[in-house]
């Protein structure tokens, strides 16, 4: 393994589990220091009537912000963490709200708890419908298409389900709600008791919502937000991770909604309307977007300041210009809300891990598993192959009729002036790009265009010649993404599963060794250097444990050091892999490939051993006067 | 059978006035990659500023120019006092800035006007109505039809027939490069975000006799402009007017079948333009 100028100061061995929490039978300690969000907000809950009242605050008023921040836990799960700002969860509101209080008023359920429960699910398949329309698209058409969708339900409960919603009039008289036991019978009157209700099941909803956070399926939908590319690209599939947290979100909107109608007696229509989804948005923006706290934050600031401005002399009625200006500074200045703002003075004032020790990494990095090659498979026998491969764009022939052979264990280059389809070539080869002819093997089985995620869960990982990684992740939590993606399959929905399991930890801290980052674990990429974010862009490609590996361009824009540093990194990982690299640095081309193909205005030009290839007259013809050097 | 081609008229005149204030929109997101949500707002502003120019001047010409007048200069203002620094941001956080600006339009009307509604009379030269065959029509609504398609033209010859159309159009490919060029792409910007939020204040005074001014009219539109956008393909300009007319029939024909389902059915062939062609009828692929 290599070894770099990192500081090795001695901290022992066993500092490891530092880096690798131990998951069986950590000490109470550890799980009361990891559950504190969770006790502070249980404590706040319960002191809340005691206290609040004293600044004004009636139960009346904390019961809406719950309902509110229960909304907006669901929907911070979809915005804050995932990066999908919808615009319609309006819809999922009133469906909650107005199926419970339907069942409950015309007494077609009497139940509260199963009336509650079936708004939710209600609300969660409308969010199923919604999600796989608007899911289509992302970013802006995302944005303008839930909001249509959104305003499509404002229609439909006015005009075409009136004679269950009461169109304008919404559902008046929804009966007080009653808890039975069994046994005994509680009603729940308004005022305090009703906040003890909502405070309940919104501590559930934030126990829940916290365990998908700190789940696998929520690390997936960090590195969705962070780069969606990549996180296709290492083997998840990220449609389905979206509509399942867009469901969910849609759940706990229903339940919100519900709620509402139980707390008011009464189901008003504008739950549908647009002002409700946009007020969720701009209290989950002001609150703090990305801390499921933000949104109830949030809510807190936007009803205590229409409460407080209506009673300053003249400016009630401008209440909601000054909080559209309050807005619109937030977005601008402290895009993190109130509660992002205080986690970043948080984090900045946590000290750094200690380093670790450089020899104990190299030893776990020899734990990193690979897939293991197919039982057939011998060395020498093919495992990737191009059969014919064109790219065509209208006129412009990117690719023509190239036939291409990796074989097992080799090392196999792929060079060619500037504009001579290396890059479309690749970019078919790792299944980024459907071909125009031809056809692509990977052992035999097709591949031609089955999509990156596909390829990769395969064994086949691709580096990129632009750093693709999540910038706002620690090192480590960027090699749970390929690693998790190994471990579980394209997809699965643990939502409320534990993140950390030995093997997990293990991997990551191998591939993190692998590429000499260990004492850099625990640093957000986007303060690490070029070299060291490079290293990282190859180790994600390792940690999918594909043993068929594409790089391109691995040494692009780096300096010597760091040069040798990837040279000897690529070296270093060959044993039982196969690697195609793409690469303009000549002097490492004919150093780690044995074989070389040599493209040429989208033709394959030459193929053989590296030697002969730098000896034949055609390669050189087409690179005199072609061929600009970018080795640094 | 002359109530279907009332109808389809109808939706014409309406679709025209759909698809002027969706090319404002789509104006602006081509060339600067924004979705100005604060679109709507712009519309609103339009309506509001010509009403009050026309109830001092009497002149309905004169309402038309100060309203697009106002929401140019509200336009300007908002692309150089904040969504200039907001080009390199991610488009959640445009929306978002874009949203608010919204809100505090919407409420500096509500402040000033107050939040009643207010009828505008159409112009003398469009009151009464129009016989064109068996097909009586009133003739305000017959003059936006045309005023619309004018307006739409003019759009097109500056845009595909003119040299800043040509920057424009250009922009939308690779700002950078047209920078590179030696071509002010900043004073560009400007330009098309005043060009677009003109379109819509233009909109909105045209669109006043028909529909009463209320502060809160805006997001209506808005959220139909987006209809129109998603259906035509998001910084096409045919295919906001594509979309537009598409979307006006919709509402007109539908609502000779069942007026509570016509908003709906919009919605339902948005979803069906999601399905079968994401990218809009006429929006290209891979452009987000």
């Amino acid at each position: 393994m290599n070894t770099t100028t990192h500081q090795t100061t001695a901290p022992a061995v066993g500092d490891t589990t530092r880096t690798a929490p131990a998951s069986h039978g950590a000490p109470t300690r550890t799980v009361l220091r990891r559950q504190w969000p969770e006790m502070l907000v249980g404590l706040g809950l319960i002191a809340a009537p005691f206290v609040l009242p004293l600044a004004g605050m009636s139960p009346d008023l904390l019961t809406r912000i719950l309902i509110w921040g229960l909304f907006g836990l669901g929907f911070d799960l979809l915005f804050g963490y995932t990066g999908l700002l919808s615009f319609g969860q309006a819809a999922f509101y009133g469906v909650g709200g107005f199926v419970t209080a339907y069942l409950l008023t015309d007494g077609v359920v009497s139940n509260m708890l199963v009336a509650l429960l079936i708004g939710t699910v209600m609300a969660a398949v409308t969010g199923l419908l919604i999600g796989y329309l608007t899911l289509r698209r992302t970013g802006i058409y995302f944005a303008m298409s839930t909001l249509a969708f959104g305003e499509m339900f404002y229609f439909l409960e006015n005009s075409s389900f009136k004679a269950y919603t009461g169109g304008e009039n919404g559902i008046a008289g929804v009966p007080s709600p009653e808890l039975s036991l069994g046994f005994i019978d509680i009603q729940i009157g308004s005022g305090w008791p009703m906040y003890w209700f909502v405070a309940v099941i919104f501590f559930i909803g934030y126990l829940i919502a916290r365990r998908i956070v700190r789940s696998p399926f929520g690390t997936v939908l960090k590195a969705i937000q962070g780069n969606a590319k990549r996180a296709t690209a290492l083997g998840h599939s990220i449609q389905s991770y979206k509509l399942t947290v867009f469901i969910v979100a849609a759940a706990y909107g229903g339940l919100a909604g519900g709620l509402l109608g139980l707390f008011q007696s009464y189901m008003p229509p504008d739950a549908f309307a647009l002002d409700t989804s946009a007020q969720l948005v701009i209290q989950t923006v002001m609150g703090g977007a990305g801390t499921l706290l933000g949104p109830l934050l949030g809510a807190t600031i936007w009803l205590y300041l229409y409460e407080g401005l209506q009673q300053v002399g003249n400016l009630g009625p401008y209440w909601k210009l000054i909080l559209g200006i309050v807005f619109v500074v937030l977005v601008t200045v402290f895009r993190r809300g109130v509660a992002g703002a205080l986690v970043d003075f948080a984090r900045r004032h946590r000290s750094l891990p200690a380093h670790i020790d450089a020899d104990a990494s190299t030893r776990v990095a020899s734990t990193l598993d690979i897939v293991a090659p197919l039982a057939s498979s011998r060395p020498g026998a093919p495992v990737l192959e191009a059969r014919g491969v064109s790219k065509h764009y209208g006129g412009l022939k990117a690719n023509t009729d190239i036939d291409f052979t990796l074989r097992e264990g080799e090392l196999h280059g792929v060079i060619g002036p500037n504009g001579a389809g290396k890059s479309t070539f690749f970019a078919m080869l790792a299944g980024e790009l459907p071909t125009t002819t031809g056809k692509v093997f990977f052992r035999g089985q097709e591949i031609t265009g089955i999509g990156v995620t596909a390829v990769c869960q395969l064994g086949m990982s691709k580096s990129y010649q632009i750093n693709q990684l999540f910038e706002q992740l620690t090192v480590r939590q960027n090699m749970m993404i390929p690693v998790l993606a190994r471990l579980r399959g394209k997809y699965r929905s643990d939502l409320l599963h534990r993140l950390h399991s030995d093997k997990l930890d293990e991997q990551v801290n191998a591939a993190i060794a692998m590429v000499d980052l260990t004492s850099h674990a625990d640093i957000q990429v986007s303060e690490l250097s070029y070299g060291e974010k490079r290293r990282l862009e190859i180790g994600l490609a390792l940690a999918t444990g594909a043993n068929v590996l594409l790089f391109d361009e691995p040494l692009a824009g780096l300096g010597p050091e760091e040069r040798v540093l990837v040279i000897r990194l690529l070296k270093s990982i060959r044993d039982g892999r196969s690697m195609v690299i793409v690469e303009h640095d000549m002097d490492a081309m004919f150093e780690l490939a044995e074989r070389i193909t040599v493209l040429y205005e989208g033709c394959k030009l030459a193929e053989g051993a590296a030697e002969d290839i730098r000896h034949d007259p055609d390669v050189q013809a087409a690179y005199l006067g072609g061929m600009d050097d970018e080795s640094a | 059978m002359s109530l279907f081609f009332s109808q389809l008229f109808n939706g014409l005149a309406t679709g025209l006035l759909l698809a002027l204030i969706s090319t404002g929109l789509t104006i602006i997101y081509g060339t600067l990659g924004v979705i100005n949500f604060a679109h709507g707002a712009l519309f609103v502003v339009g309506g509001y500023a010509g009403y009050t120019v026309y109830s001092l001047t009497d002149s309905f010409i004169l309402a038309i120019a100060g309203g697009s007048a106002v929401a140019l200069a509200v336009g300007l203002v908002m692309e150089r006092g904040l969504m200039r620094q907001y080009y390199s941001r991610p488009p959640e956080d445009q929306i978002l800035v874009t949203f608010g600006i919204s809100i505090i339009l919407v409420e500096i009307v509500r402040g000033l006007y107050g939040g009643i509604s207010y009828s505008v009379t159409p112009p003398d030269w469009g009151q009464g109505i129009a016989r064109i065959g068996s097909l009586i029509y009133p003739l305000y609504r017959l003059e936006t039809l045309g005023i619309a398609a004018a307006t739409l033209l003019l759009l097109y010859f500056v845009l595909y027939r003119t040299s800043l159309g040509l920057i424009v159009r250009a922009g939308i490919e690779d700002a950078q490069m047209v920078n590179a060029l030696g071509i002010n792409v900043k004073r560009t910007f400007l330009l098309v975000f005043g060009i677009g939020a003109m379109a819509a204040g233009f909109a909105g005074v045209i669109n006043s006799p028909i529909v009463a001014l209320t502060p809160d009219m805006g997001f209506r539109y808005l959220v139909d402009s987006f209809v129109v956008v998603v259906i035509g393909g998001v910084g096409s300009f045919p295919g906001a007017i594509i979309g537009g007319i598409i979307a006006g029939e919709i509402l007109s024909l539908t609502s000779m079948v069942n007026p509570q389902y016509s908003e709906v059915m919009l919605f339902v062939a948005m979803a069906l333009v999601l399905v079968l062609r994401p990218q809009g009828l006429m929006g290209q692929e891979g452009r987000e």
